[in-house]
């Protein structure tokens, strides 16, 4: 009865969906990133309730579910709270390894900023002082900072 | 309070890198059907169906309805969860829900995933935000990688400490017909294996599996004529995070979600000491880091003593409190089932089914489920009727 089966060559279908997406940044994301792209200034607010200062802009705390209206603009400077540092290859990697991806906790921030530091790999630690890079082609999205780098 | 609800049958299919001789829909039936006849149940004895898997992982959006001629639901309530990571943990608590709220006598739940058809990476960096975390963070390696320097910097934990994790599940599923990785790893193979991203090397991070799981629950007064060792839910507890990697994850705090879900869970169950209590424990482990510092956010040693706990061998088997006796999910990842099987394979220990992995006398079991963006459940199983 399940001879057959030795002898079935097992067949494989190829295929691939690329769905082109749009997605709203809203008016505190889009007003974080133009902030970027025309001032090189990064942007955070202030929940009124507990006072944590989170960076990219919210437009509400997630933790006391109320609105948050105060803008604080924040140094592009802050220090490492923890990184790795990526070797293997992946097509959907901003950069070529070896990079680092960074949790950076800029200076009047309550939150990590994630980003990339791409230089002087073997000095990294936590705690260490890093300033933003920004790119000289800004175009309103989060690598508007190309980068981190010890200061 | 909802009814009482035990797990009465579990059900698993052979995991492998690749099942080309089957389709997802075929690979889920081969689970409920060997859940079926571990529980002595015919399909229509089912009354509703939960199933999930991860999505953008086969393509297919609809599963409930796809896997219809596979979870035997045809012409039954079902409905599709998925959550990530968690998803198999999340379904194994909805079919909970579905039987606890008095709606459905006897619930399935199926969980199941052919990575082999995808690709991983690119689908799992879906559950990152598109706007402000998809640049970065591509897949889960990174995000657990910066967690586990974070780990090594705080208390001084070595590589060394975490592949001893890797050896011990890789060992614990030698004695597992189901795992899919069926060869012994050792540290040192471990620490040769080539740098992800530090300190994850290729021997510390789970492989990509094809399998299902499917497990039946029953409600009090039938789960005790359907089993003759039901393993019942003592306790049930999902919590869920920001997707900010930069907020919801202090590295230096620990695993947030999973310290509040397990502490939840434990008040739930009435355990005060869970290491003295629980006899068995399946942790969603996806990479060895986790076996040292998670066991800590689920309160089963001191902050920082984890390298010491697991060096000491109380969580091999054997120990004060064996730990993935199945092999775990470092010895097998079928993504949507994955959180399932720790369920599964607790019921089993409590159900005494575990052949040669069996925990001696093992009467109450954690199992956990954790997904991308650093969220938790956790699953609470005992062969005490609660």
């Amino acid at each position: 009865m399940s001879d057959w089966r030795k002898d079935v060559e097992p067949l494989t279908l190829k295929g691939q969906i690329a769905i082109p997406y749009t997605w709203h940044v809203g008016d505190v994301g889009s007003r974080f990133l133009a902030a970027l792209r025309d001032e090189k200034k990064i942007l955070g607010s202030r929940c009124p309730e507990c006072g944590k200062v989170f960076v990219p802009a919210r437009k509400n705390c997630g933790a006391c579910f109320v609105d948050i209206s105060e803008w604080v603009e924040l140094k592009p400077e802050g220090v490492i709270e923890a990184y790795t540092i990526v070797h293997y290859s992946h097509p959907i990697q901003p950069v070529k390894p070896p990079f680092a991806y960074a949790l950076i906790k800029l200076d009047g921030a309550d939150v990590g900023f994630l980003h990339l530091i791409k230089k002087d790999l073997d000095k990294l630690k936590n705690g260490l002082r890093v300033k933003a890079e920004f790119s000289g082609e800004r175009t309103g999205k989060i690598l508007d900072i190309d980068s981190f780098e010890l200061v | 309070m909802g009814r009482k609800v035990a797990v009465v049958g579990t059900g698993q299919t052979y995991h492998r890198s690749h099942r080309p001789d089957v389709t997802s829909r075929e690979m889920i039936r081969e689970a409920v059907t060997s859940a079926l006849a571990d529980a002595d149940l015919k399909i229509k004895d089912i009354d509703a169906v939960v199933i999930g898997n991860m999505d953008h992982f086969e393509s297919i959006n609809y599963v409930d309805t796809y896997s219809i001629e596979g979870s035997g639901a045809f012409m039954k309530p079902i409905m599709k969860v998925s959550t990530g990571g968690t998803t198999g943990a999340t379904v194994a608590i909805a079919a909970y829900y579905h039987a606890a709220s008095g709606l459905f006598d006897r619930v399935l739940a199926v969980g199941f995933e052919k990575n082999s058809e995808s690709d991983t990476t690119g689908a799992i960096i879906t559950c990152s935000d598109p706007i402000w975390d998809r640049f970065s963070y591509s897949g889960a390696i990174p995000s657990l990688a910066t967690e586990a320097t974070a780990y090594m910097e705080q208390y001084g934990a070595t590589q060394e400490d975490a592949a001893l994790v890797g050896e011990r599940d890789r060992n614990h599923a030698l004695n597992n017909p189901y795992a899919h990785l069926q060869r012994p790893l050792t540290v040192k193979d471990i620490m040769a294996s080539p740098m992800l991203a530090y300190p994850i090397k290729l021997g510390d991070i789970c492989p990509r599996s094809d399998g299902a799981c499917a497990m039946i629950l029953a409600a009090d007064g039938i789960a005790q004529k359907t089993a003759s060792r039901p393993a019942w839910f003592k306790a049930v507890s999902v919590r869920h995070t920001y997707t900010w990697f930069g907020d919801s994850t202090d590295y230096n705090k620990g695993l947030v979600s999973m310290q509040q879900a397990s502490q939840e869970a434990y008040a739930r169950a009435g355990i005060r000491s869970p290491v003295d209590e629980l006899d068995v424990a399946e942790l969603y482990l996806p990479y060895t880091w986790a076996g040292l510092k998670w066991i800590e956010d689920l309160g089963l040693c001191g902050r920082g003593e984890a390298a010491r706990f697991v060096g000491d061998k109380n969580t091999h088997m054997g120990g004060k409190l064996p730990i993935n006796p199945s092999g775990g999910v470092i010895s097998t990842n079928c993504i949507g089932a994955t959180a399932m099987l720790r369920v599964a394979e607790a019921a089993i220990q409590v159900m005494g089914k575990g052949g040669k992995r069996q925990v001696p006398e093992a009467k109450n079991a954690l199992a956990t489920g954790f997904g991308g963006c650093f969220w938790t459940d956790v699953v609470i199983l005992s062969s005490e009727r609660p």
